[in-house]
């Protein structure tokens, strides 16, 4: 697959999309995602990568906190980190 | 045996009423009319309800939800239980004044319907003359309003050969997620299957169509594409498995595992005037009935896939089978397969009128029983 107009890089600042809530349901203990046409249940590491998602941090800098909350090299952790970013700024429940 | 989950999602239809009469209307043929509809205060109860049992979303449909006067006290009353709104409408008769009072109560989101990018074509589909023009006002409302849309779209064979327009179109409305959804069988949309299935030629070219236009509009527009299940090697998981995720509430209160459960023979739906929500979810014989594996036939029982398709779809067994425990003929290990092949002939041959979505009438029972 070719890279798409939107592709992202390490400066990109991301937030949540208006009107998608990521909130804590005590219900089932649990992380979840609302959004338009979509509820997501993120599991444990895609809840950290969404937990430092403030609209202030660029990508670059998630990437180093999560390198150093999970004690694992930066490189494996821009591997899983992008890819998820990515997929769901494609969904517009996080933009730029 | 796993213990049952609670539910994910809530479709509350509020009312049948609707100004459209599309002709693949996923209400049952025998509509609710507005005299047994649920009143507010029930409504509201069984949203506190909802959220008590561990609901996240509620969609707010019909019918066209817009016909209760009492819709923004109850989007207001779902969002203070605790559950993120969905409006689901043809759009039609929304104005920007309700609009605002709809926000203000917590709407996080609307699905306006559009039947077809040519507007003759669309208000014909509709069977309501105008029904195109008001679209496109609606959508530039919402956009206004600052809430995201999406735009949904049923494709069938009568507008297929549009779609490139009707994703412009989305484009042009400023929509943020555009759905593609074929038409699914039950209902007025089997009552009328030879004048909506596609060919399997129609069927490709759109499939490369929604492809290319994700590929061409990514970032920009979301495209949700529902495939024809008919065309499916493998049944899709109906409701993510009947009891599993979702329930959905009927304008008179009952209670089903899907909207066109009462279709099938033998069961007894529950309604929120008898029973507590939780009671019906966890208690009731209708939810058990199609739980899980175990009332599974072969070749269903004994399949790998039994826990990610759960056998597929009910009705659709039920309608094209008549019996409700056999396998979705859509799927090529069902014996009853031949059936959904021999359905694809009637693409070949020239579409009947429609049968107009209607409340009950002797004509509409005539034109149904053929």
């Amino acid at each position: 697959m070719t890279a798409s107009p939107s592709s992202l890089d390490g400066s990109a600042v991301l937030n949540f999309a208006p009107h998608v809530r990521f909130r804590f349901d005590e219900r089932r203990k649990a992380w979840i995602v609302l959004a338009p046409e979509r509820l997501l249940l993120p599991d444990e590491q895609a809840v950290a990568i969404l937990r430092l998602i403030d609209g202030k941090r660029d990508v670059d800098a998630i990437i180093d906190e999560l390198a150093g909350q999970f004690d694992a090299p930066r490189e494996t952790i821009a591997d899983d980190t992008l890819p998820m970013l990515q997929d769901l700024v494609d969904k517009k429940v996080l933009r730029r | 045996m796993t213990a049952t989950e609670p539910p994910l999602a809530l479709l509350a239809e509020l009312t049948h009423r609707c100004p459209l009469r599309c002709p693949y209307c996923s209400n049952p043929l025998e509509l609710v009319r507005a005299g047994t509809e649920l009143d507010t205060a029930s409504w509201r109860r069984v949203f506190g309800e909802a959220a008590a049992l561990g609901v996240l979303q509620v969609h707010f449909s019909g019918g066209e939800p817009l016909v209760r006067r009492d819709l923004v006290e109850l989007v207001a009353e779902a969002t203070k239980a605790g559950l993120y709104v969905n409006l689901i409408t043809s759009g039609i008769r929304l104005d920007g004044e309700r609009l605002a009072r709809l926000v203000e109560a917590g709407l996080e989101h609307i699905q306006v319907s559009l039947q077809d990018s040519d507007p003759s074509s669309g208000d014909r589909i509709a069977g309501l003359a105008g029904a195109q023009q008001r679209k496109r006002r609606v959508a530039r409302l919402v956009q206004d309003a600052g809430l995201p849309l999406t735009v949904n779209a049923v494709v069938h064979r009568q507008n297929l050969h549009h779609l490139e327009d009707i994703v412009d179109l989305a484009v042009m409305l400023g929509a943020d997620r555009l759905e593609v959804a074929h038409v699914q069988y039950y209902g007025w949309a089997l009552a009328n299957r030879a004048a909506l299935l596609p060919s399997r030629e129609q069927l490709d070219k759109a499939t490369a169509t929604v492809e290319a236009a994700r590929a061409r509009l990514a970032g920009r527009l979301v495209i949700d594409y529902v495939p024809p299940d008919y065309h499916a090697h493998r049944p899709k998981a109906c409701m993510g498995g009947w009891g599993r995720r979702f329930l959905n509430i009927t304008p008179s209160g009952k209670v089903l595992p899907c909207h066109a459960a009462e279709t099938l023979p033998g069961l007894r739906f529950p309604n929120v005037r008898e029973a507590s929500l939780a009671e019906i979810w966890y208690h009731s014989d209708a939810f058990a009935q199609f739980r899980g594996t175990a009332w599974m036939a072969e070749p269903c029982r004994s399949c790998e896939r039994r826990e990610i398709d759960w056998g597929g779809c009910r009705c659709q067994a039920f309608a094209l089978t008549g019996d409700p425990v056999r396998a979705d003929p859509v799927c090529a290990l069902s014996p009853d397969h031949a059936l959904v092949e021999a359905a694809w002939l009637e693409a070949g041959e020239a579409a009947p009128d429609f049968v107009y979505r209607q409340f009950s009438t002797a004509a509409a029972a005539a034109s149904l029983s053929q």
